[in-house]
């Protein structure tokens, strides 16, 4: 089902003029609020009247994390403070989050988008939504929340954890859609087969995954061991949280961005050129509508490639080809985002411990399981066992405060960590997605 | 009064206390006690030898991590009561034992029991005051 026939199988041409139109208001308000945004326009030599056409938008500066860390944290907001209806936020690379705000608007626009999302993935009015993204400050639970809500079904509001629990409701409840991270989908059915719970005995039909990378073969399993068709769905807090992208039941192959509300484009990671349709680079937002935390051309370091083939689902909107990877070191653990150096960071806040470290990432029971490996030195070694545990245990607390992610912290011997001239490979991924 | 003692890290993986043993062993270094302690990631390895110094370079050259630390060596008699007798003192005091390993030394006969404890000098006080011998330490480097 289509949620909005009319914007959503809009012809082409209409679509842009209608982006156009969006673009050309969001840069002069972005220009005439946003003292940041206006000094990096002035500094680029572009006025909000040089916009005359879409193309046009490649003449506006990027914006990076670094440009929100730099106004932490309402410094990006375009509207006054009292407009403000929500804030939500997400882990930043120094310890500072990166914060993004809503006015009733932007909510109102993220539910109609989440309505969309859930529609495209096969859900419909009358569902029971068993909504088990977190909710708190990432966007991931209260998006979907708003959404089904306006789709007209039924939020399960029941958050991450706890999958005994999550499984009875579901019998009891007679859950029809489930809403949340790909692995924890996995976790879910591993859950299942120990509570000898037939995935066949549930009303499930469809769910909708996302907040981390995983492929076509996590899918299929996903798929068969919950007896359910399984769609993938995009967004990240910049842009406006789950909703900027997702895919349609029928063909299952690319999300479809809903081109009304962002503009994507796809740049060369090293030039920062745009590339032709159906070429590999980093995935870039524009935000259309957005009142309170609008972006313009913000970089998500996301490799992705547009798909502009028309699609059997009647949407006119492009696609944009599941995320294959990342630009930078940023790793998804249980759907959080982690980037090495936030690990360094509580290393080196701690005396004498030394910044020889590695991450690995592996997936146990279909849950991330992350552990940190640091380098023992003489610094920090003892011959009492109690002082070195309480080290590693200490370290441990220090990254979960930080991230909210819990690791598992071993000691190692100096020079174990693999390096390479002189670098050394902070990062061994050895999840299979 | 005090022996040094050198402590190794040794993450827990096959063949790393046999190369602490042939890096001793190829530097003429005589071990004289050891005792490892262990967890499920790493073990710590103590050892008191003939010549701490040199031991502790050659391993740091080898690439471990090394401390060192003072203990203390008992002297104590080969016979039931002799251990609980130190310990009566050190309860008797409030001083903890961090740690403690013993051997038997092969001319006299008598037990040489290494402690670690949390107030080195309020322990060796004690001992001496109960009139318990403590030994040196080139006593123990050159059993």
């Amino acid at each position: 089902m289509i949620w909005n026939e009319e914007f959503e199988t809009l012809p082409r041409e209409a679509l842009e003029a209608l982006q156009l139109k969006r673009l050309k208001n969001l840069v002069e308000r972005v220009y005439t609020a946003v003292p940041y945004y206006r000094e990096k326009m002035d500094k680029a030599g572009v006025k909000p009247t040089d916009i005359k056409s879409l193309s046009d938008l490649r003449k506006l500066p990027f914006t990076t994390k670094e440009d929100l860390r730099l106004n932490y944290p309402f410094g990006l907001f375009a509207v006054p403070f009292e407009k403000v209806v929500r804030i939500h936020a997400s882990s930043g690379t120094t310890g500072k989050p990166t914060v993004v705000g809503y006015t009733k608007n932007d909510i109102d626009a993220w539910a109609e988008l989440m309505a969309r999302t859930l529609s495209a993935g096969g859900a419909h009015p009358g569902d029971v939504v068993h909504n088990a993204y977190g909710y708190g400050l990432f966007t991931g639970g209260l998006g979907a929340h708003y959404g089904a809500e306006r789709l007209g079904a039924a939020v399960i509001p029941i958050s991450g954890g706890n999958s005994k629990r999550q499984i009875m409701l579901m019998q009891d409840f007679g859950s029809t859609v489930l809403m949340c991270t790909p692995s924890y989908a996995l976790n879910l059915a591993d859950v299942m087969k120990e509570m000898n719970v037939d995935p066949k005995s549930l009303k499930l039909r469809v769910g909708l995954f996302g907040a981390e990378p995983w492929s076509e073969n996590m899918r299929q399993e996903i798929e068969a061991r919950l007896n359910i068709k399984a769609i993938d769905i995009f967004g990240l807090s910049e842009v406006m949280g789950p909703g900027v992208a997702s895919e349609c039941i029928e063909e299952k192959h690319g999300l479809h961005v809903f081109e009304d509300y962002f503009i994507p484009e796809i740049v060369n990671p090293e030039t920062f050129e745009p590339v032709p349709h159906g070429e590999l680079g980093e995935l870039v937002f524009t935000t259309l509508t957005k009142e309170a935390f609008p972006v313009i051309r913000y970089r998500t370091k996301d490799l992705s490639r547009i798909i502009d083939a028309p699609c059997s689902c009647g949407r006119t909107f492009h696609r944009m080809q599941r995320i294959t990877g990342r630009t930078d070191d940023m790793l998804i653990i249980r759907g959080v985002n982690v980037f090495p150096s936030q690990i360094e960071h509580v290393l080196m806040s701690i005396e004498g411990v030394e910044p020889h470290y590695q991450i690995i990432v592996d997936r146990q029971a279909s849950l991330d399981i992350m552990e940190v490996q640091v380098e023992v030195s003489e610094n920090i070694f003892s011959d009492e066992i109690k002082v070195l545990e309480k080290l590693g245990k200490r370290i441990e607390r220090e990254i979960k405060d930080l991230l909210g992610v819990s690791c598992k912290v071993k000691l190692v011997e100096p020079k174990t960590i693999q390096r390479s001239e002189g670098k050394a490979k902070r990062v061994i991924d050895n999840r299979k997605l | 009064m005090k022996v040094e003692q050198i402590s190794v890290f040794l993450e827990n993986k096959s063949g790393r206390l046999a190369e602490v043993a042939t890096v001793l062993a190829a530097a003429g270094i005589n071990i004289r006690a050891l005792s490892l302690a262990d967890t499920t990631d790493f073990g710590i390895l103590r050892l008191i030898v003939n010549d701490t110094e040199k031991a502790k370079q050659v391993l740091k050259d080898h690439g471990f991590t090394v401390g060192k630390t003072e203990v203390i060596g008992v002297e104590v008699a080969d016979k039931p009561g002799g251990l609980a007798e130190i310990l009566n003192v050190m309860k008797a005091n409030s001083i903890n034992v961090e740690y403690m390993y013993a051997f038997v030394q092969k001319s006299a006969g008598n037990a040489v029991i290494i402690f670690r404890f949390d107030e080195l000098e309020k322990a060796i006080e004690a001992l001496q005051k109960a009139g318990i011998r403590i030994m040196k330490g080139e006593e123990i480097y050159s059993v």
